[in-house]
This record gives C-alpha cells, structure tokens and sequence, in this order.
C-alpha cells in the first residue's frame, strides 16, 4: 500500500519525524518496504531504493509559471519558443519541442526550470539525472525548460510538458504544490483494513496519540429522489451482506482535479476520468471498492422500467463480457451482480462492459457493496483477475463501510463531474453483523504477555483504535469492535495482540523459560542418523542435499522403470529381490503445479541427485566422493500418503589420493569396487552393525561383475558396486569408473545396537604367521575367511588379505590369496609350538575342506 | 721408560686434534685404546720397569689413561654436536612449496548450520521432533487455524499433488500438530526442523525446496516474555553475544500475537547496508503465541496451558554468516562451494 504523506496528513497530522513514523508503523506490523520521495530532500534516516530515486525539486528554480506567448523558432520547425512569467521582473524566454504547445498559445500553467534544476535526462540511456545548464538550441540562448513529468520524476510521461489547472498559482515554488514522500507499507492478511488511508491514518493515530479526521461524507441532492429509480435485492446474505447504490445525474465525464490525479499517481494508480478516479480515490480513502454503471443504459437493458439490481450466483453457462472486452463463461461458482437481462458485473472482481460508464455517460449509478471474501477469491483465482478492487474484497471488508465510501463519492461527484445526486441510497444490508463483545481480563493480559499493562495503558490503546471499552469488573475491560474491523475473531487472543503491538513489543523485558523442563527423551534416530554422516565424512566423503523434486524419467535408469531405455535391454540383467528395484513398483507422488518440468515429482531414488551432482563436478574436477542422507517418497496402495523411507547414497569416482607435486609422474590410482566397499566396511564397523556379510550383487543398475549386496542378518540392507556402463552413460559418466551405492538408511539405523563392549586391549605380545593358499576361482574370500577363522577359533585373533596373485607360477582357474594371521591370547605369551599347532590346524582344513594348496607346502 | 709414556701422550693428542670426523676419532680410540692398543701395549711393558720405578709408571700410564681417555670423549662429542648442527642446518627445506593434499570429507553447510541450531536449542532442553515432507492440506492448513480460502493462505504458494489433500509442506509447522497429539496434555518444548516447499521461481533469493526450523514450547505458564528470551538468547548464541535483538509485529494464523525478529548487524561487514537495506536490521525469524485454536487442535486447553513458536531459515543464516548472495549453491552442490565450510 503506497500511502501519501501528504494526503495521510489529511486524516491524521503526523507531527514526528518521517524516519520515526517509518520506524513505528514497521514495528506496529506496518512494515516499510519501500521510500520514495517526489522533489523533496530525503529525509533524515530514510533511503530510496536506487530505481526510484528522482530529482529534487529547489525551490528557487523548479516553480510555476503562465505562459504568455508562443512563438516559432527561427531555426527550427519543431521547436518552439515559450514566454513564461514566474514572478520574477523578467519573463523567461525557453526554447521547447513540447508537442502540447502550439504556436500562438497563451495563458497555460506550466512548470518551469531555471537553470541548476535536477532533472531526469531522457536522451541518455539509461537515463540519468542532469543538471541543467545554458545552452543555445538552434541559436536562441536557453537557460530554462518548461518541464515534462518524465523530467521531474512524476511518471514516465515524456510526451508533452505538464499543463497545470487554469487555477493554479504562478511562481510557486513545484516542491510546495507537489512535493511528497510516499511511504509503501506491507499489509499483512490480518491488518487488510490498511489497504486504505483511514486504515493507516487510524493506526498512526493510536502510535502517536493524534486524532483521526474522518473526510465529509454528506453532500447536497437535487433533482427526483432515488426511491422508484432502481431496485436493488441480495440472493444470498452470505455471499453478499450489504448492497447500496446512489444515482447521479448529469455527470460531466472529464478530466478529474489535478491534486486528486497526482495522490492517485502517487498511489500507484493511473489517473483516467473524474468518475473512475473518483471512485479510486475513495477506494484508496476507505478501502472500499465502488463501481460506476451507466445508469441509463441500465434502464435501457430493463425495458425503461426502473432496473432492478441482483447480486446473485451466476447460472450456468451465462455470458459476460468484461471491461477487457474479454468474453467470461460464468458457472455458478461466480457472484455477479444482474439486471432482468442477466449479469452486469463480476461483483467485486470487474464490471461489465456493456453497462461501462464512457465519455457519453450522463448518469450514473454508483454501487456501494459488500461480498463475500470466500466467492471473490475463487472468482479471481478461476478468472485470474486480480485488481485492487478484488484485492481488497478478497481479505476482507467490514459492510459498514458502505455507505460512508457512498457519500463520500457522492460528495467528490458531485464537487468535481458537476454530478446530481438523487435523495435516499438503495440499501439492502441483510447480513448486518454484530459488534463482538469481548470480556478481556487483565490478568489474561500478564498469563499471555508476561507482562502487568495497566488498565488505564490497555483502555487508552484500545481507545486509540476505536475499541469501546467499558470496565466489567475490577479485573476485566469489556471491550466492543470497532466497525470498521473484521480481524478480531480469537477473543482475548487478538485483543492482547492489540495492547502488545501498540504498546510496543520493544517493551517486553526476555526471561528465561520458567516451566519445569519437560521429560529429555532425545532423538535416537536422529543421532544415528548424524552418526553416519560424521563416519562418512571421516571417510573422506563430501556431504550433498539434492531436490527431492525430480521427474521419473531421470530416475529411470535407476529405477528400472524406463519403458523405452536401457532396463529391457537384453545384456542388462532384470532386477531381482534387491530393495532398489522395488521402487519401481510405487506410484510417484507427482504435482498438479510443478513450477518446472524437471520437477515434477517426489524421488523414488536418492542415487540420482547424487549421480548428477558427481556429472556436475566432473565438469571441473577430477575426483569426487560424495553421499546424501535423504528421504526417497514411496506412494502404497489404499495409504493417502507416502511412505517417506529414507536412503543413504554414495558415489565415488577418480583418483584415490589427491595429486601431489611430490608424485612426480607417476599418478595416483583411479578408486576402484573396493575402495567402496572399504568405505562400507568402516562404515558399518563404526556402527557396529552385527552379523553383517557381502554377497554378489543381482541388480541390474550394478556391473554384474563388481557390485555386491550388504546383508545384515539375513536381510539386504542395500547394494553397492560399479555403476552399470550403460547406466553411467544415461548419466552423462560414460567411459569412467563410479563406484556407487545406495542403502536402505532406516534398517540400518534400526540395527546399530544400543550399547556394545569393548575387547578387551591385548596385554600380551602377538605372533605373526603368513599363509598364502591356491584356491579354485570360484572360492570367494568370504568363504576362505570363514574358513580360517572356523580352524583358528581360540587364538587366532585377527586375519588380513595382504596379497591377491593370479598368473603363470600357479595352474589356470586358481588363485592365490596370502593372509597375515595374528595369533594371540589374552592370559599369556604364545610359545611357538602353540602358534605351530594353531597354524597348522587352518593349513590343514584349507587344503582338506577348501581343496586349497599351501603354496610352499605344495 | 717415562719418556716413552710421556712421547705416547704427546702423539696421542697431536693425533686426537687432527682427526676430522667421527671415523678418524673412532679409528685413533681403537689405536691407542683397543685390546692391541698403544695404551694396553705400554701397560703390557711395565713389566720391562725397574721394579722401584713400576709404581710411577703404572700410575703416569693410568693418569694419561684417564686424561686421553676424556680427551677422547670431550672430542667425540664435540664432533658429534658439530655433525648435528651441521645437519639441522644443511639442506633447509622450501616450507613455502605446497604441502601434500588431504580429502577431508564435509558436512554440508545446510547440515552443519542446523546442528548448530540444534545445539544451541538442545542446551535450552528443546529436543528435535521430525515429520513428514507429504503432508495432508489438514495439517498444513486447517488445523493451524488457516481453513480452506483463508486468505493467509497466499503467504504460502502451495505445491499440491494428484492426491485431492494432499501437498508438500508450505512449512514445518504441520510438525506443530503431530508433536502435540503426540505429547498432549504434556508440556512440549521441542524444535522442527525440515525441508519446506513452495511453488516459487528458483532465484537467488528464493527456492522452490527449502530448510526450515521451527520452535514449539507448550506448558503451563509459558509467557511471551518467555520467548524474547530465548530468541534472544539464540540470536546471541548465532550471530554474537553483541547483537540487539528487535522485535516486531507480524502475522501468522497460527500465532496471536505475532512477531517478526530482527537482529542489528554489525557495521564493520562490507555486506551489512546490502544485506539490511539500509536499515540496519535484518529478520532472522517469525514467532509468536501459539494460536488457542491451534493449541485446541494439537489437543491443549488454551486456558489451562499456553505456548509459543518460532520458525527460521537455517540457509538464511548461513547465507547471512557467511554473506552468500545466491540461495541456489546450496542444492547445486558444487564441490567448489561446499568445501569452504
């Protein structure tokens, strides 16, 4: 809401400095969200936005002037010669090309620009602010301008120069006639009512203790009264609770006042006629919308009987165009207000066009109205047509507003479109409501705030807002709303908020929680899941946040469920029990309004964000490892909303060591399967996940040959491995190895184990014992492991792969795996033979069981 | 006889000062002091003494025993401590070349800003309750004393989804209503953190996907003055123990009163005029009373308890710590810009 000080003054006086007015209304809930000055100095601790700064206006050299003659230039067609008085003993003679002066002109009021006047220069782009100067134009000496809005920062009107009223005084300083500031203050949904400058003049009243001037409302009649001229009738009181229309006759459509045009400017609206800125102004004034029919092509609609007025739902299928020319297929959704040959206007959103006020008009019939806030937002929301009127109807109106925003125009008519206004108002007022009594208890007031508000404190803010306040008893104020307020539904609730806010919330002292702290329960779940994050990032492991918004197409290589691509593809096997591929099986949960179409719908998978996010950096790095924690949206039948699981991915590709200088040219190595599954070993070590074994993978994302599943107990928690070739490609990481993963983050919370003992720190010395064993190839290490650990159980304390050899020192289809075997026991020092005897007992059972060969012992 | 001994130990030492390193000093000791050494050799020859003299020449041969064999000492570790010094100064290296890589991994700055919020609420006994990011238009709506058609409902650009009623969450307060039907008629004191939506033009100053972090206290007496003091006991934490906190008035269907909190920011950021637009001030969170309405919907007697609420941007006080100027590098996930924090 852009408010005027100068037409805000009219209601209120604002006797503080602007920057303090600015600094309390923001505090009150009126916050300032922008500044603008026209021709005035910027006031102390104020500021103007870069874009809306303008020149300002010296008084000794931006004044008025009358023109006394206009005279051709002797050099120039277009350009002019313009004698201007001013005050000053000598007219001056300005050399123009206004297209609004001719030759021969005389007795017009224009504004005049003596040299070292700050002006908007429009032939420089951008434009910018010049100072003007002497010159000579053509040959003819100037050193003066008969200004144009554009140049004085009114508008971006640069056609003609400004042409003031025939009235207008000569040598006055402009800053004294137009100069203003013009503060723009956000409204909030519940403080609506300042969608007007009564509004924001009733809140500066009560911020400073200054009293509202309510403008007149009452005006003369003349000619037949109303009564018998227009009928007018509700069809629903809950979709419109007050009615009321004024006739105005012989009204002189033209150009309104000059003062009235500049605050409507200043408003941020765009003068047009005297009738329609007419009811603009006293929309702006009230915060009552109006609307303007052309009486007598009502009365042409009704047969030359009297037109009868209905605010009605619309029926289906009726037709109406509107002011825009625009062709409007109503349903009965739409409130419109009608005559007996259908709708006339969409009510309070647009009229209509056929009943539209013109230069023709000489009779008008003026709606008062009140609608239902519900029924105007869906008509502007269907239509799309939002507008100040609708704006204002759609938060909220209080009905008595009605008649004095009626006689308030009636008033302007009447004074500036030379308008007749007919005795009597057609008022319905069916929905009527009733002032809201609230019993506000004092000590509600201190339960609320925590703070004592006097009385006599809380009877004059609420007095200052135009509450009735009575006492009821010692303890309690009885207060009744003031008509012109609609947001006080909560009671006590909104009252208390009054008293604060106006009080000033910079008076309530901070105090420390007093209650007893309520039962600590802590967020296990959360702490785990934190737990994991900081493993993995220990690892080394960058953490990222991707969109949950995605479109199934993207996730399509991932989820198996791309009908056209790479999942029926032969040499890909199909997916089997693995978690990952069960998504597919869900529905999306999608939007109805995605902003974009890249976003469309909740993930089913957290790999794909982090796989594009790898895509992304490679375009700049060579190496990146990262992981996301992430809910993934998975929609079950017959549940009306998702389940939100939530998965932890990770990606890693090139090198394992960052390059150093020190490398010289040998380059680190690339990160390769079990780099990762390292990572999934700490990971899951650091948890202390229980019984947790690796098997081959069976996903058909994974290279079938280099991915693997996490079981923890009996129960795949996730898969992990080389990302599929074809699948790095969809993802723009074709011809590179990224290793990749993604778990189910919920079962794996779910099996850390609440506590978990320590081993015990050996005391005793360790024995260090090799074994390397040839083993078919299809005998996996796990296999092997478990073997070694079986037949070394009781002092066999720890067993490490150091050594993976396939090649010519060993037959074909075998490999060779060497172990270092620690062997250790908790009460002693092993001698030799002990150590002897362990080691020999695995040998035996990886050759007896394993059919393996002890290289050295073959 | 005692010319001979007194000769050994003038060569002895003309040899000890001229031997140049640690081999030579090593090489004269094996020389005069080894098992065939000119020192056990000349001890051997007492028995060549004139037995009235051997008493003088056992005790001058111990004597230059002794003396050489100091003598010795002192020198080897002299040309020890020369050797060390020597090597502590030879060869420097150059400690301006780079020195070798590490991977570190990171948190995310969204993440570590909330665990920053959640430590600074956790110390005040705020515990953190999550919920769901789908949520029903019950819960983001209606139960928070917005029902359908409400006009505070524009303050939120709403992504719905082909479910009638069901969207993502506008904000974390839907959170509000699950604490308490889950804790009702306990008292609450917890703190809502999530990721929020909106269906807003992604921009440098807005997102379509957002965290958020709300603040939910509910007893007996809590009291509004009960809130100054722990926004402003957070502000503290957050942003310095210097900083004013300033309080506004605001809008929120779900709190009455509501409030707007700003914090003045310091002078000396090069930001701070861009950042406050001149003001000074710049708005950290919303809060307020918690709504009788919504407290009546989470399960409370609005008479018998009270409470109240505040929400935050955790990316919006990252982007003020750390003077981000463009919402998008936190989902954009650029290495470049994560591993600055």
């Amino acid at each position: 809401m852009k408010v005027p000080l100068s037409w805000l003054r009219e209601y209120v006086d604002v006797t503080i400095p602007i920057a303090e007015l600015a600094r309390r209304l923001t505090l009150a809930g009126l916050e300032l969200s922008g500044f603008r000055a026209y021709g005035l100095p910027v006031p102390d601790g104020m500021r103007v936005a870069a874009d809306e700064a303008g020149p300002t206006w010296a008084k000794d050299k931006v004044v008025t002037a009358r023109v006394l003659k206009v005279e051709k230039h002797p050099n120039a067609d277009k350009l002019k010669l313009v004698h201007a008085e001013y005050g000053a003993a000598q007219p001056k003679v300005v050399v123009t090309g206004a297209t609004n002066l001719d030759v021969g002109d005389a007795g017009q009021k224009v504004i005049l620009g003596l040299a070292g006047t700050e002006y908007w220069d429009g032939h420089a782009t951008p434009k910018k602010l010049s100072v003007l100067k002497p010159t000579q134009l053509r040959g003819v000496p100037s050193d003066a301008m008969v200004m144009s809005e554009f140049e004085l920062g009114l508008s971006d009107e640069h056609e003609g120069i400004i042409l003031l009223p025939p009235d207008a005084p000569v040598g006055v300083p402009l800053a004294d006639l137009w100069g203003d500031y013009v503060l723009d203050l956000d409204i909030l949904p519940n403080m609506a009512r300042c969608l007007s400058l009564l509004g924001v003049s009733r809140e500066v009243a009560a911020l400073t203790g200054a009293k509202v001037k309510l403008p007149p409302t009452d005006y003369p009649t003349a000619g037949d009264p109303m009564t018998g001229k227009v009928t007018v009738a509700i069809a629903d009181p809950k979709l419109s609770s007050r009615y009321a229309a004024l006739l105005i006759r012989n009204v002189k459509i033209g150009p309104s006042p000059s003062w009235m045009q500049r605050r409507l400017a200043a408003a941020g609206m765009r003068p047009i006629s005297n009738v329609v800125d007419i009811t603009n102004y006293v929309m702006l004034e009230w915060g009552q919308p109006l609307h303007a029919f052309d009486y007598d092509l009502l009365a042409k609609r009704a047969g030359g009987k009297p037109p009868a007025i209905t605010v009605r739902p619309a029926k289906a299928a009726e037709i109406l165009v509107t002011l825009d020319g625009v062709e409007r297929k109503l349903t009965p959704e739409t409130l419109v207000i009608a005559d007996t040959a259908g709708p006339v206007a969409l009510a309070g959103v647009m009229g209509g066009r056929d009943t539209e006020v013109s230069d023709a008009t000489t009779n008008i019939l003026l709606e008062a109205a009140n609608f239902d806030l519900v029924s105007i937002r869906r008509t502007m929301r269907a239509l799309d047509l939002p507008s100040e009127a609708s704006l204002r109807f759609s938060k909220g109106i209080h009905p008595e507003l009605v008649a004095g925003a009626a006689g308030r125009a009636a008033r302007l008519l009447a004074e500036h479109a030379g308008g007749s206004v007919a005795a009597g108002m057609a008022d319905t007022y069916p929905g009527k409501p009733n002032p809201q009594v609230i019993d506000l208890r004092l000590a509600e007031i201190k339960r609320i705030l925590g703070i004592d508000v006097p009385a006599a404190e809380v009877t004059r803010i609420l007095t200052a807002l135009e509450f009735k306040v009575e006492p009821a008893d010692p303890d309690a104020l009885r207060v009744t709303t003031p008509p012109n307020r609609l947001d006080i539904q909560a009671g006590a609730a909104d009252l208390i908020e009054e008293v604060a806010r106006i009080y000033g919330y910079d008076r309530l002292p901070a105090t420390l929680l007093a209650d007893p702290l309520p039962p600590q329960t802590g967020n296990t779940d959360l702490e785990r899941e934190e737990r994991v994050r900081d493993r993995l990032v220990d690892l080394g492991l960058q953490e990222v946040i991707t969109y949950s918004l995605t479109t199934p197409d993207r996730e399509a290589p991932l989820t198996g469920n791309d009908e056209r691509g790479t999942m029926n593809d032969e040499s890909i096997r199909p997916s089997d029990s693995s978690f990952i591929a069960h998504r597919s099986s869900f529905p999306y949960v999608t939007l109805v309004n995605p902003i974009s179409t890249e976003r469309t719908s909740m993930r089913h998978t957290v790999l794909a964000g982090v796989l594009e996010v790898v895509a992304f950096n490679l375009k700049h790095a060579d190496t990146v490892k990262v992981f996301e924690v992430g809910s993934v949206y998975l929609q079950r039948e017959g549940q009306k909303l998702p389940d939100e699981p939530r998965r932890l991915a990770l990606a890693l590709t090139g090198k394992r060591s960052q390059p150093s200088w020190q490398d010289g040219t040998t380059p680190a190595a690339n990160v390769d399967f079990y780099d990762l599954k390292g990572v999934v070993e700490s990971l899951v070590g650091d948890l202390h996940l229980p019984n947790v074994t690796y098997r081959r993978a069976t996903i058909s994302q994974l290279h079938p040959g280099r991915s693997a599943d996490l079981v923890v107990g009996d129960k795949p928690v996730g898969s992990f491995g080389e990302l599929h070739p074809k699948v790095a490609k969809s993802f723009d990481l074709a011809g590179r190895a990224v290793l990749v993963g993604e778990f189910d983050l919920d079962a794996i919370l779910a099996a850390i184990p609440s506590r978990y003992a320590y081993t015990p720190v050996p005391r005793f010395p360790a024995a260090l014992r090799d074994v390397a064993v040839v083993v078919p190839e299809e005998v996996t290490a796990e296999r092997l492991l478990a073997e070694i650990r079986t037949a070394g159980a009781g002092l066999l304390r720890d067993v490490r792969l150091f050594d993976l050899y396939r090649g010519p020192s060993i037959p074909p289809g075998t490999k060779s795996l060497a172990f270092a075997l620690t062997y250790q026991a908790e009460d002693r020092t092993l001698t030799d033979k002990e150590v002897d005897k362990a080691h020999k007992k695995i040998e035996d059972r990886l050759v007896h069981v394993l059919k393996g060969t002890i290289r050295g012992k073959e | 006889m005692s010319t001979d001994l007194a000769d050994l130990e003038k060569r002895a030492v003309a040899e000890l000062t001229a031997s140049g390193d640690e081999a030579a000093l090593r090489a004269w000791n094996n020389k005069y002091f080894g098992k065939q050494g000119e020192l056990a050799l000349a001890l051997r020859r007492i028995g060549e003494v004139p037995p009235a003299d051997r008493k003088v020449y056992g005790q001058e041969a111990n004597r230059i025993k002794e003396a050489l064999t100091q003598k010795y000492e002192e020198a080897l570790a002299a040309e020890q401590e020369r050797r060390l010094t020597q090597s502590l100064t030879e060869n420097p290296l150059d400690v301006t070349l780079p020195g070798r890589p590490q991977s570190p991994g990171r948190l995310h700055l969204a993440t570590r800003t909330l665990r920053q919020i959640y430590s600074i609420f956790a110390d005040l006994g705020f515990q953190v309750y999550r919920s769901r990011d789908v949520e029903s238009d019950e819960y983001n709506f209606e139960l928070l004393n917005m029902p359908e058609h409400h006009p505070a409902r524009d303050m939120w650009d709403t992504f719905h989804t082909t479910t009638p009623g069901v969207l993502l969450r506008t904000h974390t307060s839907p959170g509000q209503i699950h604490v308490m039907r889950e804790l009702a008629p306990r008292p609450v004191r917890v703190i809502l953190p999530g990721m929020c939506y909106r269906f807003e033009q992604v921009t440098t100053r807005s997102e379509m996907q957002f965290l958020q972090v709300e603040g939910l206290a509910i007893g007996p007496s809590i009291r509004m003055t009960d809130l100054v003091g722990t926004i402003t006991a957070f502000a503290h934490r957050m942003f310095g123990q210097e900083r004013q906190v300033r309080i506004r008035s605001s809008y929120f269907p779900f709190t009455e009163p509501s409030i707007e909190v700003d914090v003045d920011w310091p002078k000396d950021d090069p930001n701070a005029d861009r950042l406050t637009k001149g003001t000074g001030w710049l708005e950290i969170m919303g809060a307020g009373m918690v709504h009788p309405t919504v407290l009546r919907n989470g399960g409370y007697d609005p008479d018998k308890v009270s409470g109240f609420a505040f929400g935050m941007g955790p990316q919006r006080i990252a982007m003020l710590l750390h003077a981000i100027d463009d919402i998008r590098l936190f989902w954009q996930n650029d290495l470049r810009f994560l591993q600055q924090f």
